[in-house]
């Protein structure tokens, strides 16, 4: 059976409803890389998600309009997710102290206090 | 030089031709909205062809300020031998690779047609020309990326690139047909003329598609017709798709 459709693209495509053509099996896809946006020059990348591309070149061409289509971006990063290293959230207790390490902090060091009084001065 | 009449006609001309081309473009090229290849292809066609449709109101209104109607009535109210389109734009999406092929030779021919109008005398083109640099960039960028993938892919894919060029370079080279006042918009420095314009996206693109492995077809002759209102078949039945809305309610918001 035709589907119907009030697309009319969608109408002129004949598809047939019973067709299993187009039907992937899980490992046919492209591979997929992460991609990093910037901003405004001198800032840090920023993971903002991945693209399926058979290829670096066109991962770009595809970010491009996947993640920058709206707001301010100048540069883009694509790298492939397979080559990132990851922890295992299983490990995720190496990190449990660390709140607790306020020295390393520094906000929480005296001298703040006479750098703000220092900043205060230059601007009085 | 001072501009006369003359010259007013042919920068009319000039950009009625170029708007339509990207009107048509962009709604052809939208009708991939929903049917790319996969999702993120889905999405930066579509978005291309949002962009042209961008492109051509900035262009209609250059009209508008030049005395011609409004955008709107210009866009949904003409019948196919009204519009100044090449042949190019109107072909049926067809098959993907026909569908890239005419995106690349398209956006190229309009990139080196914007970069040739940065200078020309008639400011507001000038500074529109300057305005969609980036963005027409890009689609030129996504045309290349698309060709070089796929020609250099397997088999199937190169032979399905070269049969689609075959099938579009003639149609392309339609997009440089004369208008009856090249010498009045050259002469006066507006725009340089279609053959200037054909000769640098020859230099520019039949490298580009050799290193791909892709021949140029020989002996082709370019379709005409399509800048004096001479149209395939298939123009009139995108512009009832095209108008459907505003024909119903041309007071409609959406």
């Amino acid at each position: 059976m035709k589907i119907k459709s009030l697309d009319p693209r969608i109408e002129r495509a004949q598809l047939d409803s019973d067709s299993q053509e187009g039907m992937n099996s899980p490992m046919d896809q492209f591979q997929t890389y992460e991609v990093f946006e910037q901003k405004k020059r001198g800032t840090h990348h920023i993971h903002v998600g991945s693209v399926h591309a058979p290829n670096a070149e066109l991962a770009s061409v595809f970010a491009k309009e996947q993640y920058t289509r709206r707001g301010q971006c100048v540069n883009l990063w694509v790298v492939p997710t397979a080559a990132i290293y990851a922890t295992a959230y299983e490990d995720a207790d190496i990190f449990e102290t660390t709140p607790s390490k306020y020295h390393r902090d520094p906000e929480s060091y005296k001298v703040m206090d006479r750098i703000q009084a220092f900043k205060q001065k230059q601007n009085a | 030089m001072e501009m006369t009449e003359r010259h007013v006609m042919g920068l009319i001309e000039m950009l009625y031709k170029m708007a339509d081309d990207q009107l048509i473009i962009g709604h052809r090229n939208s009708e991939w909205t929903g049917l790319g290849p996969i999702l993120e292809e889905d999405i930066a066609f579509s978005s291309m062809a949002q962009d042209k449709i961008g492109q051509s109101l900035a262009l209609y209104e250059l009209l508008h300020e030049l005395g011609e109607q409004d955008p709107d009535t210009v866009a949904f109210t003409r019948n196919a031998e009204q519009f100044h389109c090449c042949q190019l734009v109107e072909a049926p999406i067809g098959e993907f690779d026909f569908s890239i092929v005419r995106q690349y030779l398209f956006d190229q021919a309009e990139a080196l047609r914007f970069e040739m109008l940065i200078t020309s005398v008639y400011e507001p083109l000038a500074m529109v020309s300057r305005k969609f640099r980036g963005e027409i960039k890009y689609h030129v960028m996504h045309g290349k990326t698309w060709i070089e993938q796929l020609s250099k892919g397997n088999e199937e894919s190169h032979d399905r690139m070269q049969q689609a060029l075959n099938a579009v370079w003639p149609l392309a080279l339609g997009m440089f047909e004369e208008g009856d006042y090249e010498k009045e918009i050259a002469e006066v420095h507006i725009f340089a003329g279609e053959k200037a314009l054909q000769a640098r996206w020859m230099e520019t693109v039949v490298p580009f598609l050799s290193s791909c492995g892709l021949e140029i077809p020989a002996h082709s002759d370019a379709v005409l017709g399509g800048r004096k209102g001479k149209h395939s078949p298939e123009l009139q039945p995108l512009l009832d798709e095209m108008c459907e809305v505003f024909r119903i309610d041309p007071s409609a918001e959406w």
